[in-house]
């Protein structure tokens, strides 16, 4: 049952790969937005929360179950 | 327990709610005969917690409206004052289709019921389980929101107020119309259906699952690094003690994030219920 640990790797390292591009993407759009326009910074920062709040989702539960297959089956 | 503690059997026991429910020879509480139990099978620690920490909630609240009074205002009070003024703030910005003097309460509800069941979270994974053990439950899951059912079943209750108030605000004539009539026009509306049904689903399962899979994710990362304490030497308790702050210090931004999330996507998606105009 190797394999249990492979298949946890590649849910963790994808997902990280994905939600690396998206925050990355996302925090060089706000850095633009806001040397664009300072005085938007306070709506942007909660905006910028929201999306990063729905793209963190995603890698943090494929941790959370790689991590399960990893130590509890 | 008289099993063998081992890693799996600890992380499963740490992972069981206390379920009751009926089986042929009347009420118990067993989570081994789940099976048995069928339909009713109740996670009664989930909604014991949850009630409690709802009346948390309210009690708490209720304290921090003013009194009459000259001078000025205290902790408590501050406190209220500057979290319903931050939900009322969100709730203006992102809600501007109609008027709707229940939205902010729904709003503040929600936020406020989900922190404080995210914050259960924080409290030392081993703490209350073993308590409960003292009172003679074998198994208790404190955080209800690493329960499917409680935060499905918070995004069922989104989905039917979303549905009431369409139905309320554009006829049901004017709901089906949306949910048929939206992308293609009249002559596909098959493939509308589809189209728009997988839309319509995919919202609130969507809204409950994240919620879900952050708080069991987060669970599970502190039940390993506890695992690490127990079952390695002590300087592995050491590291695993600081590692335990750390994800905990790491968690506090998760839990407010994902409880003020939650009542963002609700709020938006009852905004889009309130949305009448043709697209």
């Amino acid at each position: 049952m190797e394999f249990n640990i492979l298949a946890a790797g590649i849910m963790i390292g994808l997902g990280a790969v994905g939600a690396a591009i998206g925050v990355g993407v996302l925090g060089g759009k706000y850095l633009e937005g806001a040397a664009r326009q300072p005085e938007l910074i306070p709506l942007l920062r909660t905006q910028l929360f929201i999306v990063m709040g729905l793209v963190d989702a995603i890698p943090m539960i494929g941790v959370g179950l790689g991590l399960y297959l990893m130590f509890a089956t | 327990m008289a099993k063998e503690l081992t890693s799996s059997s600890y992380i499963q026991h740490h992972l069981t709610n206390l379920t009751c429910g009926k089986v042929d020879e009347g009420w118990t509480c067993d989570p081994h005969r789940v099976e048995e139990m069928g339909f009713w099978a109740f996670h009664v620690d989930s909604l014991g917690w949850s009630v409690f920490l709802g009346i948390v909630f309210i009690v708490l609240f209720r304290l921090g409206i003013p009194k009459l009074t000259t001078e000025a205002p205290s902790g408590l009070q501050n406190f209220v004052e500057m979290v319903v003024e931050f939900v009322n703030e969100n709730v203006r910005s992102i809600f501007t289709s109609a008027t709707n003097p229940l939205i902010g309460p729904i709003a503040l509800t929600i936020m406020v019921w989900v922190f404080l069941m995210n914050l259960m979270d924080l409290v030392p994974v081993d703490y209350l389980p073993e308590l409960a053990k003292g009172v003679g439950l074998e198994y208790f899951k404190v955080v209800p929101t690493t329960d499917p059912n409680i935060t499905l079943g918070m995004a069922l209750a989104v989905f039917i107020l979303t549905i009431f108030y369409s139905i309320k605000v554009k006829g049901l004539k004017g709901f089906i119309g949306e949910l048929t009539l939206h992308p293609f026009g009249k002559y596909m509306i098959p493939v509308n259906i589809v189209l728009e049904g997988v839309n319509f689903i995919a919202k609130p399962i969507s809204l409950g699952l994240r919620l879900f899979g952050n708080l069991y994710a987060g669970e599970m990362v502190f039940i390993l690094i506890a695992l690490m304490m127990f079952f390695s030497s002590f300087a592995f308790g050491i590291m695993g003690g600081l590692m335990q702050w750390g994800w905990a210090i790491f968690h506090i931004l998760i839990i407010t994030l994902q409880a003020f999330i939650f009542m963002v996507l609700t709020v938006v998606y009852l905004a889009m219920a309130h949305e009448t105009e043709d697209h």
